[in-house]
């Protein structure tokens, strides 16, 4: 077109980016890559293609990562672990620093190459992905000079295995390995099999910046190669971004094993317009939710539920800001979407609309005209879909939201929260109290109000739910990549092996304790009981042989007591000083019974006791001072980093310490407001069945802690298997570890478990904030302000 | 809720129709008709889409008379001079608006729309006939004015038109822009360019003159030849929420104006908030305006990208209840050429490719030209160009 022509029509010219600088590299590298060990490319080997998704054209091939391959970086990695470790926080935040330099100086042919390989717009990888990557190295950088300071007590995990997603192949990169690295840890890191080419081009550049050699490496292949590296031995963490699919295999195979694991896994975020929101910037929020990245983004705004008085004059808005939607190639700089990442995708996406419209939904798509080549699908909503269908409740990934409408703010939480799924919500409303309020009820790990998709370095990042566990940044995702000391160097667990009994008889009156459900004591289902053998062999008394049945009724009353989540902290603290109070009156019964059982030494007992009593006052004092903190992000606005209890909680107490394992491991959970499903301990369950009468006097309200007596396996199976059950915490053998991980991807509950090491329960590293953490997930809710 | 969309809601299939919405400007307008009438008030171009049959042509009688002195005429814009509304209040209390979101909006658009080579040589001249070539200062004299008008009918030099290949193109600035006492001037000066004149008004840049004045002033001016008249607002009606008072203020400006197009002028530097500026662009819209305009130039802050964004949703919010067009005039602070390529995404993206012509957008700028000679010169030759290359306005 001529200038006169342009001048008439003011049309958009196609702008292209120049990539002579990507291709040439690609170039330098005669488009063939290794892997990279060690601190250098190994040669090329057998492998596939990666290409553009924008035109369908190979950009180069990669290496398919075998056994070796894998076993060779862990090596590497674990060869350099020690030392990288060893340097002072300063030196490791100087090459992290340097880490950051390099990507700032490189942020163009870092664009250019995440733009081509990935088939986003390179506006995005200009103005997002790569800019925040490098604001990733800069913050971790500062971790690492803190860390002595702030982390004392806590160790790095060794080496870490990670595996990330195409959708944000460096922004994930960043995001995994910036925290690893700041914290002293190493890493054998697997790109997606689509995107693997900004990794590689970062290796180069770590190599540049002077990274030590086997810090970082980079292994490439399939998702075969991902799974190579989270089950290999050699593997202390696995930190997986990607499909829940993948997420629960990851959690099989790890299960066990006592590697850390972090999954940061799929979403159907909630996007909520209130009558009274800013209806034109909500319509471009949903621009920023569904269509940046061509929606495939895992906190993803794919469910727009819209108040039924404005949902007609939003649709209408929505329908028109449809028509300005630019789609194009990855380096057209006048371009809203690009390609969705290959054929197969797309297909996926398709299917899903088609049968969302073939059962009755009403699409509204971009008219443009889409490129004639390469993986392209239209911006699209789908309004008034089944609530049967799946494009309603699965995760789309693709440029596709559906829209549903809500009455009242009640409805839109109910809504929201009817989902398996748990990563983010976006609320829109111009009421703070509203927003706010909605921003407390919404179940998500990231809580955007009046703005969608704004992440930070400073800010954590996960989900709830079976959007995975682990947070991704600021000081809370530092946790992910660090262990306690004190756990590390605990013992293992000596099985108990109960005294032989002598005869049947049960010594004094009569005692069967039942179990505790719902605030009653209710009999066992089964209608079995188990006897109790003293220290001595004697039969102390008979408790319930707890079964699948009475762990569902215990689940049920603890998920009817979820009003405990919403009382005051100082309410929930009065509570825990009162049964410190009540147990501190019985104290010599409760000691006597330690005796009777463990044969402990009275000293020994009545020290556990006092322990007891001290530990549900410290849980007091923490329930109304465990509190989260303000992030400041790089924005005119806050970000509230929420600790919020998880919901429903099973508890596997510890066989030693029948009265202070019970205690150290429910009181936390308590406090936070979770309510909890604990199964006393196996050998010794009378502390636990003893401990009723206090609890019948001290005014915790009915479902909020509940007790089963059995077996520590069985039931131990029966609530990692429970999809009602939110956390579970098993203090027991190792096999019990591996039972409940490996049972625990129903509704990927977070699992805290010892591995079959034993904690001293009188220790005071066994109370206090790393079990806080454990029983709270961290809600971010980013406000940003201004008028 | 805005009282559209109160009526959305009560009649959806009409929602898709339409003929809704004539039926819903008759009812605007027949309900306005009867109120003007009672106040003996005239206004003809409200009688004619009251009818809401009448050909685009007899909109604007008057203007096509005239077609050299003003904004080009209905018939050859096709857009019917805006005949205002009775003031609804709940169309006030309903605006919402998010500066944040706002900013971010702004922020992101330029990286959303590259506009290079060709396409942004002819982007750049078509912003040269979208500017107000503007001279408002206190020494001013008709000597300067009339050098400003010699530069506003050639504001770029014919060699490189004719290397753009526009050569053929009468391109001039969409306006001059002076202070009342030059308008005559301006008008000689201006003989058979077809380029009007605008006078700002109403006390500029204060706006605190005695209404009776400033009504005077848009007389005077438009007597001596003035098309156009930059009013400026009373900030204190939008500060202190007096509605009805701006209301009042603007149909009597519109009123004055008579033939000539009127642009409000908000002083959204002085309104500071988003919200304000949402509302008063809406008042002055239902009071007539035919532009609504940011800035005298004088406020410490001038157009911005999310006050614009704000107006001109405000403008895609009055054309959606009455399918009539505003224009919208950003003034001061665009004054590069990077600057205005921005501006007119904006428009494109926000309001549609007819906001990109003089007729609904204008730029108010006295420095804007110059970057662009430049730039065009570079495009022309590779190298970069200096501003004594282009002759001075």
């Amino acid at each position: 077109m001529t200038v006169a022509q342009y001048f008439d029509s003011m049309d958009y010219a196609p702008s292209k980016e120049d990539d002579s600088a990507a291709r040439a590299w690609l170039a330098a590298h005669e488009s063939r890559f290794g892997h990279f060990i060690g601190g250098r490319f190994g040669t090329p080997g057998e492998g596939f293609d990666t290409v553009e998704p924008a035109t369908g054209k190979r950009l180069a091939s990669v290496t398919q990562g075998s056994g070796a391959d894998v076993d060779a970086a862990v090596a590497a990695a674990r060869k350099a672990q020690k030392g990288w470790a060893a340097l002072p926080g300063h030196e490791r935040a100087l090459k992290l620093y340097a880490l950051a330099r390099i990507i700032q100086r490189n942020a163009r042919i870092l664009s250019v190459v995440e733009a081509l390989d990935n088939g986003k717009p390179i506006r995005e990888t200009r103005d997002i992905d790569i800019p925040l990557a490098a604001r990733h190295f800069y913050h971790h950088a500062g971790w690492a000079q803190l860390q002595d300071s702030q982390f004392a007590g806590y160790d790095p995990v060794g080496v870490i295995g990670q595996v990330i997603p195409w959708n944000f192949p460096f922004l994930m990169l960043a995001w995994k390995v910036a925290p690893a690295l700041a914290l002293g840890n190493t890493v054998v890191l697997k790109p997606a099999e689509a995107t693997p080419l900004t990794a590689l081009l970062f290796a180069e550049l770590a190599q540049a910046a002077g990274l030590p050699e086997g810090v970082l490496n980079i292994v490439t292949g399939d998702g075969a190669t991902g799974a190579l590296i989270a089950a290999h031995d050699g593997v202390d963490k696995v930190a997986f971004t990607g499909s829940t699919e993948v997420g629960r295999k990851i959690r099989e195979a790890t299960a066990g094993s006592g590697k850390s694991l972090t999954l940061e896994l799929g979403g159907k975020s909630p996007f909520i317009v209130c009558e009274d929101a800013d209806l034109d910037a909500a319509v471009e929020g949903v621009v920023d939710a569904i269509w940046f990245n061509q929606g495939q983004v895992c906190c993803a705004g794919s469910r727009i539920l819209v108040q039924e008085g404005v949902a007609d004059d939003f649709h209408a808005r929505l329908a028109a800001r449809l028509k300005t939607l630019r789609i194009g190639t990855s380096l057209d700089k006048t371009i809203d979407m690009g390609a969705v990442i290959d054929p197969a995708q797309r297909a996926r996406i398709a299917g899903m609309v088609d049968a969302a419209v073939a059962a009755g939904a009403t699409l509204l798509q971009a008219e443009g005209a889409l490129p004639d080549a390469g993986s392209f699908y239209p911006p699209t909503v789908l309004q008034d879909v089944p609530a049967t269908c799946a494009a309603a409740t699965e995760e789309i990934f693709g440029p596709v939201a559906v829209s549903m409408t809500f009455r009242t703010p009640e409805e839109a939480v109910q809504l929201a929260n009817h989902s398996r799924y748990g990563l983010a919500a976006s609320i829109w409303s111009e009421n703070v109290n509203l927003a706010l309020d909605l921003a407390a009820k919404v179940q998500a790990g990231i809580v955007w109000v009046n703005c969608t998709n704004v992440m930070d370095a400073g800010v954590g990042f996960g989900g709830v739910k079976e959007s995975g566990f682990g947070r991704e940044g600021g000081r809370e995702g530092c946790f992910d990549y660090l262990k306690p000391r004190a756990l590390a160097k605990a013992p293992e667990r000596k099985p108990v092996v109960p005294a032989k009994a002598k005869g049947f008889a049960i010594e004094a009156v009569d005692r069967t304790a039942k179990l505790f459900i719902g605030g009653k004591q209710a009999r066992p289902d089964g209608g079995n009981a188990r006897a109790v053998i003293g220290a001595r062999g004697e039969v102390l008394a008979e408790v319930g042989e707890g079964n699948r049945k009475d762990i569902r009724n215990a689940v049920e009353a603890a998920t009817a007591a979820a009003s405990w989540g919403s009382k005051t902290q100082h309410n929930r603290a009065q509570i825990l000083y009162y049964m410190g109070e009540n147990l501190s009156a019985r104290a010599a019964e409760f000691a006597d019974r330690i005796v009777a059982q463990t044969g402990a030494k009275p000293d020994r007992a009545r020290a556990e006791v006092a322990a007891a009593v001290s530990r549900l006052f410290s849980y007091g004092a923490w329930a109304d001072k465990y509190e989260g903190v303000v992030h400041m992000p790089p924005m005119r606005g806050l970000a509230l980093a929420v600790p919020e209890s998880i919901g429903v909680a099973g508890v596997i107490c510890p066989t030693e310490a029948p009265l202070l394992g019970f205690v150290s491991t429910t009181a936390p959970l308590i406090a936070t407001g979770n309510r909890v499903v604990a199964v006393a301990s196996e050998a010794h369950p009378l502390s636990a069945t003893d401990f009723y009468q206090v609890l019948e006097t001290s005014d915790l309200p009915a479902g909020v802690l509940n007790i089963v007596t059995g077996s520590a396996d069985t039931l131990g199976a029966e609530l990692a298997k429970h999809n009602g059950v939110d956390a579970l915490w098993a203090f027991g053998s190792a096999a019990l570890s591996e039972t409940v991980e490996r049972l625990s991807t129903g509704n990927l509950k977070r699992v805290f478990t010892d591995y079959g090491r034993a904690w001293d329960w009188m220790s005071p590293e066994a109370e206090g904030e790393l079990f806080l953490r454990q029983a709270t997930q961290i809600k971010n809710i980013w406000v940003p302000y201004g008028e | 809720m805005g009282l559209l969309w109160a009526c959305y809601k009560n009649n959806k299939k009409e929602l898709q129709s339409k003929h809704f919405r004539v039926r819903y400007t008759k009812f605007r307008c027949a309900s306005l008709n009867a109120r003007l009438a009672q106040e003996g008030y005239e206004m003809s171009q409200t009688a004619a889409l009251s009818a809401g049959t009448a050909p685009k042509s007899d909109l604007e009688p008057d203007l096509k008379s005239a077609p050299e002195k003003g904004l080009k005429p209905a018939s050859e814009t096709g857009h019917a001079r805006n005949p205002g509304l009775p003031l609804d209040l709940s169309l006030i209390e309903a605006v919402r608006v998010n500066t944040s979101a706002s900013e971010r909006r702004a922020a992101a658009l330029p990286g959303r729309r590259a506009v290079k080579a060709d396409a942004q040589s002819a982007w750049l001249l078509k912003a040269v006939t979208c500017i107000d070539l503007t001279t408002l200062n206190g020494d001013d004299t008709e000597g300067r004015v009339r050098r400003l008008c010699a530069k506003a009918a050639q504001p770029v030099r014919p060699d490189l038109l004719d290397a753009l290949g526009m050569g053929d193109r009468r391109i001039t600035t969409g306006a001059v822009c002076v202070y009342h006492r030059f308008v005559g001037a301006a008008v000689d000066a201006l003989q058979g360019t077809g380029i009007p004149v605008a006078a700002v008004s109403t006390g500029f840049p204060a706006g605190l003159s005695p209404h009776a004045t400033k009504l005077a002033e848009i007389e005077a001016s438009v007597k001596d030849g003035a098309a156009e008249i930059d009013i400026v607002i009373t900030r204190e009606h939008v500060l202190t929420g007096n509605w009805q008072a701006l209301y009042d203020e603007m149909r009597d400006y519109r009123a004055a104006c008579g033939d000539a197009h009127v642009k409000a002028i908000l002083a959204t530097g002085d309104l500071k908030t988003l919200r304000n500026v949402a509302k008063a662009s809406l008042v002055c819209m239902m009071a007539g305006a035919d532009f609504i305009k940011t800035s005298t130039g004088k406020e410490g802050v001038n157009a911005t990208l999310p006050v614009s964004l704000t107006m001109v949703r405000a403008i895609r919010q009055y054309e959606a209840m009455t399918g009539i067009k505003i224009g919208y005039k950003p003034a001061g602070g665009v004054s590069k050429a990077k600057d205005v390529l921005t501006y007119f995404a904006l428009m494109k993206e926000e309001l549609g490719h007819d906001w990109l012509q003089p007729d609904l957008f204008r730029i108010g700028a006295s420095s804007l030209l110059g970057d662009i000679e430049r730039q065009l010169e570079h495009r022309v030759t590779g190298a970069y160009s200096a501003a004594r290359r282009h002759p001075i306005g």
